[in-house]
């Protein structure tokens, strides 16, 4: 079951590695969406200082919604899907195995792009570690509630754009806490406030990762039988 | 002769009975629930005390907090029926789930709305990103996704089961949006009628605010049978429709 979960999480990382994955996609949309945030708001440097945490959260969020509905479409159209729920894993392995790759393939390089984008905001450099270290914590936790919303929306043409709607609701405390835990580390305290915010990001993402696999499963189910 | 409570629960699922039943009850219901609605706002328009505090502003409350526990409730009735129709496959489990939800989304509207007109003499400010008002914010956008789910899926069976994941799933919200009060300092104040040490809201009060609850309340599970029996109609139609286009194939 372990080489089969393993097999699983490799294939999936060297397909979007491959041609035709889109691997990079997800890194290049946060750079595009970031960059267009000062020729928006104007390039003051203090302003964008202050808004830094958020728009690269939010940034964040709308790059790694924008993979989610290949995570389990792609499958089911060319029909690797009835091999993979006929094999020896379980659906809710499955899913596990489908939102770490997941997370390996745009979670990871997003989280390591951030500190780069930071500097086009002017976010100040002692940030930067609390900034990565929150997105390290709270990234799981958008790949495996978004296995969800992929799985709900697997049948529906289109799905992206209804899987995004339906998660976005979900991803709203990994944000708040995100940028709590960045805010908090700018401000100082010692990084009191900033470890608590960062504490709570580690609560939801292991809630994530122990409840969205049995979601995505039930999902896939419902709808695939 | 008399059944056991499980056998009337598998009764029910024949929709024939369900509608006979219903269009029974439809009309003492609807009365009932003018009547406590009719007398709830005549307490609290004329016949209750202005606080001493806020004035006559303090009568929003008679319309925000029904709106408020009916928007919560809603989504209850929505993830428990939803429950019903996952673990037990009763037909009329996710008729009544999907039928909840744009009753609790109006009440949910209705929350947010009010609060505002609210909120703009007692705090100086149309809205406030505070814990509460962010988590009913959240709890309206849940309706409105599971709504777009059932929208976007053509066969109901298949868009009830998708939904009712949903639907438990955001469940998690509920607990998040009773405890916000207490778990965050917030501008929102706590509650003051479900306390362990009884209410805090001045009696006079009291009165017109039950009748309100109890009203909206009746109101809710008055349009929630009305819609239930819409919604059943509506799939008739439709095998009706499904049905005709098979033999104009043959």
């Amino acid at each position: 079951m372990r080489r089969a979960f393993l097999a699983l999480v490799a294939r999936d990382i060297r397909l979007a590695a491959g041609i035709g994955g889109g691997g990079g996609m997800a890194v290049f949309f946060f750079l595009t969406v970031v960059a267009i945030v000062p020729l928006g708001v104007g390039p003051d440097r203090p302003v964008l200082e202050l808004l830094a945490p958020g728009m690269l959260w939010v940034g964040l969020l709308l790059a790694s919604l924008l993979t989610l509905d290949r995570m389990f479409q792609a499958d089911v159209e060319d029909g690797s899907f009835d091999l993979l729920s006929m094999g020896p894993l379980p659906l809710e392995l499955v899913a596990v195995a489908k939102s770490l790759a997941h997370w390996v393939v745009t979670g990871l390089p997003l989280v390591i792009a951030a500190p780069v984008l930071g500097i086009l905001l002017n976010l100040p450099p002692e940030t930067m570690p609390w900034l990565m270290l929150a997105m390290l914590v709270g990234t799981p936790a958008l790949s495996f509630i978004g296995a969800v919303g992929a799985a709900l929306t697997v049948g529906v043409r289109r799905g992206g754009l209804l899987a995004s709607l339906l998660v976005l609701p979900f991803y709203v405390p990994v944000l708040i806490f995100g940028v709590g835990a960045v805010e908090a580390a700018a401000v100082g305290f010692e990084g009191q406030a900033a470890r608590q915010a960062l504490l709570f990001l580690g609560a939801i993402t292991l809630a994530a990762i122990a409840i969205g696999p049995l979601g995505a499963a039930a999902a896939l189910r419902a709808i695939l039988r | 002769m008399s059944l056991t409570a499980a056998q009337k629960f598998h009764a029910y699922a024949n929709p024939a009975r369900f509608m006979a039943l219903s269009d029974r009850l439809l009309a003492p219901l609807w009365a009932l629930t003018l009547l406590t609605l009719g007398a709830g706002l005549w307490f609290a328009l004329f016949n209750s005390p202005p606080d001493y505090q806020q004035g006559e502003t303090v009568r929003i409350m008679y319309v925000h907090v029904p709106s408020a526990w009916l928007a919560m409730l809603g989504y209850s009735v929505m993830a428990l029926a939803s429950a019903v129709a996952l673990i037990f496959r009763h037909p009329l489990a996710d008729v009544a789930a999907k039928s909840a939800a744009p009753i609790g989304a109006a009440f949910t509207f209705l929350a947010l709305a009010t609060g505002s007109l609210w909120g703009k003499p007692m705090w100086g400010t149309w809205w406030e990103w505070d814990a509460r008002m962010t988590s009913v914010l959240v709890l309206f956008f849940l309706y409105l996704g599971y709504m777009a789910l059932w929208a976007t899926i053509e066969d109901p069976l298949r868009a009830a089961r998708a939904a009712a994941v949903l639907a438990l799933a955001g469940a998690i919200n509920i607990p998040v949006i009773r405890y916000s009060v207490v778990w965050w300092n917030t501008l929102h104040q706590p509650a003051s009628v479900f306390r362990m040490d009884g209410p805090t809201i001045a009696p006079a009060m009291l009165l017109p605010l039950g009748l309100m609850a109890a009203g909206f309340t009746l109101l809710f599970f008055t349009l929630h049978l009305v819609r239930m029996r819409a919604e059943i109609m509506r799939r008739r139609v439709r095998n009706l429709r499904l049905a005709r286009a098979d033999e104009g194939e043959a």
